[in-house]
């Protein structure tokens, strides 16, 4: 795979949102505005170019045994290091993403990028992976977050929109709102893609990436029923 | 024992943590495709929220809060909750072979399951006693619980249906379907407000 190839595949091939369908707690939450959403995506974008550095760096000096452990360790101390730089300089932001901050942890794309990719690939391949990976969650964001802004409250990054101002949907703000959008743009990659981009078919315990935690096979006995465990 | 009441209520059916808050969407999606498996998820979820907050609650005030240690909260709280969720499946596994039995299999997926890390943080955020905040996690999982029993019946009629157009196949019209589910707890805004008025 070219180098080329690692930076642009997450942006619209392999969008880790619309199409590996990871991170779907923080796209459906932080995406009421255009402006959060940004910084959203460029918080996890900071913390996984890290992680992604981090984790390739030591993939031979991390046994293999204890990986995920050390990668939630690597993950939580690079997310608490954002954490405090976007106290320090951006309280509003701070403000605006409030819980999902911390939960950035948490996120699937970012373990499962190091469980995927960044465990396998060099330092320099797992930072341009990092930094598709991270744009395209947040043009995912940004867009997702344009649709619920623009007809949800009538404004784009605060900027009132005349006519849309008065004749808002304001639902689309609203929790509902962002199932709803999440599940047209999915239903929209799926007819432009006729039905191909879509690998994951459901969301399953088997496509998780985060399965290694709890190891494939009671993952796949979870999904078979609660029977052999 | 009021204010316990209303911590709890709001948890359950205004600030629900799936369809509200948007935390622990891939269990609701994942796992709620069948009643007994959404319930048995759900029980686990509940039990692990009870004793992750019984234990994260402590650290944070008695640990970290006093050795100034604030911002180190994400960081112990992910190991606590990691660590404790594989002693809770040994433990389990040697003294209530049954209820390992039943739950041992959602155990482990719930380590990174961000409605747990969530309830832990929020429940120091919005500073909570230790028993408000173990109320505001049984509301939070109960609350979960309602949403995926709620949806495993929605579930199971959007697979016996077969008019639903190509491309919204599969994960699109499960999501809409959420946003559906999603909308009738509006129905409880100002329930709870209210409930003593």
């Amino acid at each position: 795979m070219g180098r080329l190839e690692n930076l642009t595949k997450g942006i619209i091939k392999e969008n880790p949102v619309l199409v590996l369908l990871l991170g779907t707690c923080p796209a459906l939450a932080i995406s009421t505005q255009a402006s959060s959403a940004i910084g959203m995506g460029l918080a996890a974008t900071a913390v996984l170019l890290c992680s992604n550095v981090a984790i390739s760096a030591l993939r031979k000096t991390i046994p293999d045994t204890v990986r995920i452990p050390a990668y939630i360790v690597l993950i939580a101390g690079f997310v608490t290091l954002v954490q405090m730089l976007i106290r320090a300089f951006s309280p509003a932001l701070n403000e605006a993403l409030g819980i999902y901050l911390p939960l950035i942890v948490v996120n699937c794309i970012i373990l499962g990028r190091a469980e995927m990719f960044a465990n396998k690939n060099t330092v320099v391949a797992s930072a341009l992976d990092a930094i598709g990976m991270g744009l395209g969650f947040t043009l995912a964001l940004f867009v997702m977050a344009s649709i619920r802004e623009i007809f949800g409250n009538g404004t784009f990054f605060g900027m009132p929109i005349p006519l849309l101002d008065e004749n808002n949907i304001s639902i689309l703000t609203l929790a509902p709102g962002g199932f709803f959008v999440f599940g047209c743009m999915i239903a929209l990659v799926n007819k432009v893609s006729k039905g191909k981009a879509i690998q994951k078919k459901e969301f399953g315990c088997s496509a998780c990436p985060s399965a290694a935690v709890c190891g494939k096979q009671r993952c796949e006995n979870t999904e078979k029923g609660r029977g052999n465990a | 024992m009021k204010e316990l009441i209303i911590i709890l209520m709001s948890a359950v059916l205004v600030n629900n943590y799936v369809l509200q808050r948007f935390l622990g969407i891939c269990p609701f999606l994942g796992v709620s495709k069948k009643l007994d498996q959404a319930v048995g998820m759900s029980i686990a979820v509940i039990f692990v929220m009870l004793i992750a907050t019984a234990v994260t609650w402590p650290i944070q005030i008695y640990l970290l809060d006093n050795n100034g240690l604030g911002y180190l909260q994400t960081i112990v709280f992910i190991l606590v909750i990691a660590a404790l969720v594989q002693l809770l499946e040994i433990a389990l596994k040697k003294f209530l072979p049954s209820l390992h039995k039943a739950l041992g299999v959602y155990l482990p997926l719930i380590t990174t399951n961000c409605a747990v890390l969530g309830v832990t943080i929020l429940n120091i955020d919005a500073h909570y006693t230790f028993v408000q905040a173990l109320v505001n996690a049984l509301g939070s999982g109960l609350g979960f619980l309602l949403a995926m029993v709620l949806f495993s019946g929605v579930r199971s009629r959007l697979e016996a249906s077969d008019n639903i157009p190509e491309a919204f196949k599969g994960i699109p019209i499960t999501l809409i379907a959420a946003a559906i589910t999603s909308v009738s707890f509006f129905g409880f805004v100002g329930v709870v407000e209210n409930m003593f008025a």
